[in-house]
């Protein structure tokens, strides 16, 4: 077993050494392509299609979450928060909720007419990294000085007050009869983004919006990769590996953490955003626990700290949720005379792949380099021990 | 420049001698223990001072409270002419104060050369936009940065070979080769060691006793080391202060302390 590891590893390495540097380059350049012209191998409106959307949006939550656990080491169990305030960012700004504004701009000559704010999707999305920009600071501030589980708790109970207040903003009264929120009845009808005559967005073509979301996702992975080789990606691996030793070399604690939270919340910001507008509701009840702990299994399958693992993670899991258990498997059990839907246990089915994970592959499907590094080091480690034959050790030194 | 004639001690005190680092009438309490009892000390220009006593006797407590991480209950720090008596941690290192830990804290998952770069980490300006757009001068500060921390890990005598190996994957004598790199990294004007020669044999402890000279003379530092090995102490540092149960007992040249009563009573007890 592990002679087929290393000769394995042999073969990469040789084959690494042949590619010429600009491999990895031509490769992005040539999956980027590859998923430009993706869509057009699919009907406009099919079911994989929807998919992909959404399991990209998955992946870009993914890249965001994986900034605070995965650089900073900061556990954050309330994600669903940026999920629901970048969804209500559409809801309140993108739509005819707060109807006795008349606020308009840069949208489709037909949303001219309505009431309501409706702002340019653009102008939303930005709007929406900024308020969970904030809000993720806001999260981070009495978290400081807590360390590991203690930091879970604190963000979970600020995912859970989110969630709350979505549920509960229907009776709370913002000025001229209108609430902050729909509650579970939901803020409906939000408006389709408007990008002019370049795209025309609706429900029956799904096109546009896989590349709207497509765009995200590399925007937010250029980010991620030039974050992680910067200052101050560096910075949130040195907190995360020593905070003492960290703030004693000069690294900022304050500021350093706070924006390892607020850009990963400016992320799941996006998301949120295009998510409100994808579904074309935002309802209270899209904002449970359950979610942070699902984003966080992508993370974590796809392997913590790992900016590519973040996005398989998040891809995987997004079609195994959308697609494969509902899709293609769902009826499964009934032909094996059984009499329950896949779909009814899908956290079951979730639970069991960590598990499965944790046990064949606990660094994730695209392991951190770092802790590629590691691992690599303790295998060649074993080897040497284990080549030390008993009669000849002892002699070399 | 020829290195200095004498060897340890020296002489005379050089008479002006301006303090970069000052502790003045320090006082820590734990509750109601008290780790430090009004200490003050004084850390001149390019000197080496030495820090010791038994264990539990305040040394690292008064580290921490030189680098901010705590903060004295009593009393005043000054680094020059300014009060970091309530500076941060990190702000302490970017006015030229650098250390090393007793148990070495390096950062594990990265390499040698990512935990010297760290260090120099005050030093540089690249911010959020900075390193997401990586302008020219983001790129350029990164080069010299690496540059620079691969002088460093060649100047404490760090073999090539492992520059970019993992910090958790060295051999513990490059670890606390690495560690004086990374606070080099950062500049300072004054360097505080804590125990270095810990876990040395006395050949490595004669080396590193030679290399805190040659910082002191090379980059003009001045250094305060906190030491058990008295070979150490007695053979490098110009002045020795001695801390017991959180108080100054003695202070003064080398050769005066280790024959104060009050020093050999508190290493090896009372004589009756």
């Amino acid at each position: 077993m592990s002679e087929l590891r290393a000769q394995l590893r042999e073969w990469r390495e040789a084959v690494d050494k042949r590619l010429p540097p600009w491999w990895s380059r031509a490769l992005a350049g040539l999956l980027i392509a590859i998923g430009i012209v993706l869509p057009f191998f699919f009907p406009p409106g099919s079911g994989f299609l929807n998919a992909t959307i959404i399991a990209i949006a998955y992946a870009v939550m993914a890249l965001g979450l994986n900034v605070v656990v995965g650089f900073a080491g900061l556990l954050d169990l309330g994600y669903v928060a940026f999920y629901a305030l970048g969804a209500y960012s559409v809801g309140w700004f993108g739509s005819g909720f707060f109807f006795r504004a008349h606020i308009h701009v840069l949208v489709s000559p037909a949303t001219q007419a309505l009431q309501g704010i409706h702002l340019n999707f653009i102008l939303i999305l930005i709007g929406a990294a900024l308020i969970c920009a904030g809000a993720g600071a806001l999260i981070g501030l009495p978290t400081l000085r807590l360390r590991g589980d203690y930091i879970a708790i604190v963000t979970l109970a600020f995912g859970e007050i989110i969630g709350v207040v979505a549920v509960n903003g229907q009776s709370v009264p913002v000025g001229g009869g209108m609430t902050l929120t729909a509650g579970n009845l939901g803020i409906s009808a939000v408006d389709q983004p408007y990008f002019g005559a370049l795209a025309s967005f609706n429900l029956l073509d799904l096109r546009p919006w896989y590349w709207l979301i497509l765009a995200i996702l590399l925007f937010v992975l250029f980010v991620n990769l030039r974050l992680r080789d910067s200052r101050l990606g560096r910075a949130w691996i040195a907190l995360r590996e020593d905070e003492i030793a960290a703030v004693s070399m000069g690294i900022p604690l304050v500021r350093t953490k706070l924006l390892a939270y607020s850009l990963g919340a400016a992320f799941g910001g996006l998301a949120g955003a295009f998510f409100g507008s994808y579904y074309t509701t935002v309802n209270a009840g899209q904002f449970q626990f359950g979610f942070s702990i699902f984003i966080l299994a992508m993370v974590i399958i796809g392997g913590l700290g790992s900016i590519w693992g973040a996005v398989v993670g998040g891809m995987v899991l997004g079609y195994i949720n959308n697609y494969l258990i509902p899709d293609v498997l769902n009826n499964l059990p009934s032909k094996f005379g059984l009499n329950f839907q896949l779909t009814q246990v899908e956290f079951g089915i979730f639970g069991f792949l960590l598990v499965i994970m944790m046990l064949l592959r606990p660094q994730g499907l695209i392991p951190e380099r770092r802790r590629k590094l590691e691992l690599t080091a303790e295998i060649a480690a074993e080897d040497a021990q284990l080549a030390e034959v008993p009669g000849t050790a002892g002699g070399a030194t | 420049m020829s290195p200095p004639a004498v060897p340890a001690p020296p002489a005379v005190p050089a008479p002006p001698a301006v303090a970069v680092l000052r502790a003045v009438h320090i006082t820590k309490r734990f509750g109601g223990l008290d780790a430090l009892r009004d200490v003050s000390i004084d850390v001149p220009q390019y000197s080496i001072v030495s820090l010791i006593g038994p264990n539990g006797a305040g040394k690292t407590t008064l580290f921490n409270m030189l680098t901010g991480l705590y903060r004295p209950t009593e009393g005043s720090i000054l680094l020059g002419e300014l009060d970091i008596t309530h500076a941060r941690a990190d702000e302490i290192t970017g006015r030229g104060v650098a250390r090393t830990f007793q148990n070495i804290r390096l950062f594990g998952a990265m390499t040698a050369t990512e935990n010297v770069m760290i260090g120099h980490h005050t030093r540089m300006r690249a911010g959020l936009f900075g390193a997401v757009l990586r302008t020219p001068r983001v790129r350029r500060e990164e080069r010299e940065t690496r540059a620079r921390a691969r002088d460093l890990l060649a100047y404490v005598g760090l073999r090539e070979t492992v520059f970019d190996r993992l910090a958790s994957q060295l051999s513990y004598g490059d670890q606390r080769r690495v560690e004086i790199a990374r606070a080099l990294a950062s500049e300072p004007r004054v360097l505080l060691l804590d125990e270095p020669t810990a876990g040395m044999n006395p050949q490595e402890s004669r080396v590193l006793t030679e290399f805190m000279r040659q910082l002191r003379d090379e980059l003009k530092l001045a250094i305060l080391l906190i030491e058990h090995d008295m070979k150490v102490v007695m053979g490098v540092s110009e002045r020795v202060t001695v801390l017991d149960h959180g108080e100054k007992i003695a202070e003064g040249e080398p050769a005066k302390v280790r024959t104060d009563p009050r020093v050999i009573e508190a290493y090896l007890g009372r004589q009756e």
